[in-house]
């Protein structure tokens, strides 16, 4: 059932400890940095997240890192700049990271929220991240055997939302929030508005509401006004 | 054959990244599907012309995207694979990540240009990972691009720092890819890779015997065609 949510810390709220977790986002781009803030409030811990990075500069995921509450990283990018949070807890054997490479990873993620029970991808054959994999040549080309990644619950951000939970995004800031909105058995969307069931055109909906359970409105965080952040 | 090896030197003098950059944009087709990789690569879109009709994928989503984005343009929610902010052009779309990684693995691409740390002789690439036991390993992209595009141009220096070549008869560090690469566009010489072995189209600055004086691997002169 679709719940419109008043604060982010109600949102977040049921998120148990050792849960699995999706964050949307690539770089910060689509990151809902005030549903991440609001599960590093409210405690939750041992969570394996799923993101395309691990982490960038001093919020967000990476301060999720810091404090030490995700167990495990599945990623396809963490090693940035700056994500020291996660360069630390690696080094020092504190986080377990499992490399996708960044296809795969949304292909895995697309095929949970599909049903599908897994796929064979050119992507990675031959390499060391395919060793122990299943392997076969499929007309005529060596491919990997993936299995679907699911989640518990899924933090993503998008623009609007309307009175049924669709969801419309912004720009490149959609990459992998409708995936993980199917993906998830939760899905909590941060948005920067709501407007009235009828208020979207059906044309234009990207994530239907089907897959979205908690919406809660954050002002202004979608466009440019966060570039200066 | 000495007449014939003289013919591939196009440059009296090895070319630099941005004339390196200027001969790739000129070699793409007119109405590709290209995806430039970060870092060298993306000079090339300096050179592309608007008569070319190219148009740029970026795989966090969008095609059609348009020039680094510069003050009043610049907006957190369109960024590039390298999360440097970009613009769009007309007739952009955005899509979400398992339909940009469809578009590249599905063959939809024509052009993909990677940087490299080596090139093996049938085309294997190894772009992403030095394998040093200490290097926290971080993949993004780079194998889906290397496996997905029609063509896979890699852009980079013939020589390490060292001096040893980066074509080589096989991949010391972890493999990318397997016999993905088709073109190599170096300072020293444009190669062509696939199963008939390392063919050289075209040299700057050497002749290929030159050439073939500092690569390990067997190289031919690319027949006229190609050139």
């Amino acid at each position: 059932m679709l719940t419109f949510i008043d604060t982010v810390g109600e949102a977040v709220a049921g998120i148990k400890d050792g849960s699995t977790v999706m964050i949307g986002g690539f770089g910060n781009a689509g990151q809902p940095f005030e549903l991440i803030d609001a599960l590093l409030d409210g405690g939750a811990t041992d969570l394996t997240v799923v993101n395309n990075n691990a982490g960038q500069g001093d919020q967000g995921l990476a301060l999720l890192i810091k404090e030490g509450r995700v167990r495990k990283m599945i990623c396809s990018f963490p090693r940035q700049s700056d994500s020291w949070h996660f360069d630390a807890k690696y080094k020092a054997g504190e986080i377990e990271l499992e490399l996708v490479p960044q296809g795969n990873l949304a292909e895995r993620i697309r095929a949970a929220g599909a049903g599908i029970g897994g796929f064979f991808t050119p992507t990675g054959y031959g390499t060391m991240l395919a060793e122990g994999k299943e392997t076969r040549i499929i007309d005529g080309r060596g491919q990997v055997f993936e299995t679907p990644i699911h989640a518990d619950v899924a933090l993503i951000k998008a623009l609007k939302a309307d009175g049924k939970g669709n969801l419309v995004y912004r720009k490149t800031a959609r990459n992998f929030g409708p995936i993980m909105a199917a993906a998830a058995k939760h899905t909590i969307a941060q948005v920067s508005e709501i407007v009235p069931t009828g208020g979207l055109d059906p044309e234009n909906v990207v994530t239907p509401g089907i897959y979205v359970n908690s919406i809660v409105r954050v002002a202004g965080t979608a466009g440019k006004t966060e570039q200066v952040a | 054959m000495s007449i014939q090896t003289a013919s591939l030197q196009t440059s009296d003098k090895p070319l630099g990244r941005d004339d390196l950059a200027r001969l790739v944009a000129r070699d793409i087709k007119p109405g590709s599907f290209v995806n430039l990789g970060i870092g060298q690569p993306t000079l090339v879109s300096n050179y592309l012309e608007p008569e070319q009709n190219i148009t740029l994928h970026t795989e966090n989503g969008m095609l059609g995207m348009g020039p680094v984005a510069e003050g009043d343009q610049i907006d957190g929610d369109l960024i590039n694979a390298g999360k440097i902010p970009v613009t769009e052009l007309p007739g952009a779309s955005y899509f979400h990540h398992a339909d940009s990684f469809a578009i590249m693995r599905g063959g939809h691409l024509d052009i993909c240009v990677l940087g490299a740390f080596q090139v093996s002789a049938t085309g294997d690439l190894a772009n992403w990972h030095t394998g040093a036991p200490d290097a926290i390993p971080a993949v993004g992209g780079a194998m889906d691009l290397a496996t997905g595009a029609k063509d896979v141009f890699v852009m980079m220096t013939l020589l390490t720092r060292d001096g040893a070549s980066k074509i080589v008869d096989a991949c010391t560090y972890p493999l990318t890819g397997v016999g993905c690469v088709t073109r190599v566009y170096t300072d020293k010489a444009v190669f062509l890779t696939g199963p008939d072995g390392v063919q050289v189209r075209e040299t700057f600055g050497c002749t290929l015997e030159e050439l073939q004086a500092l690569v390990p691997v067997p190289l031919t002169a690319a027949p006229a065609v190609e050139r």
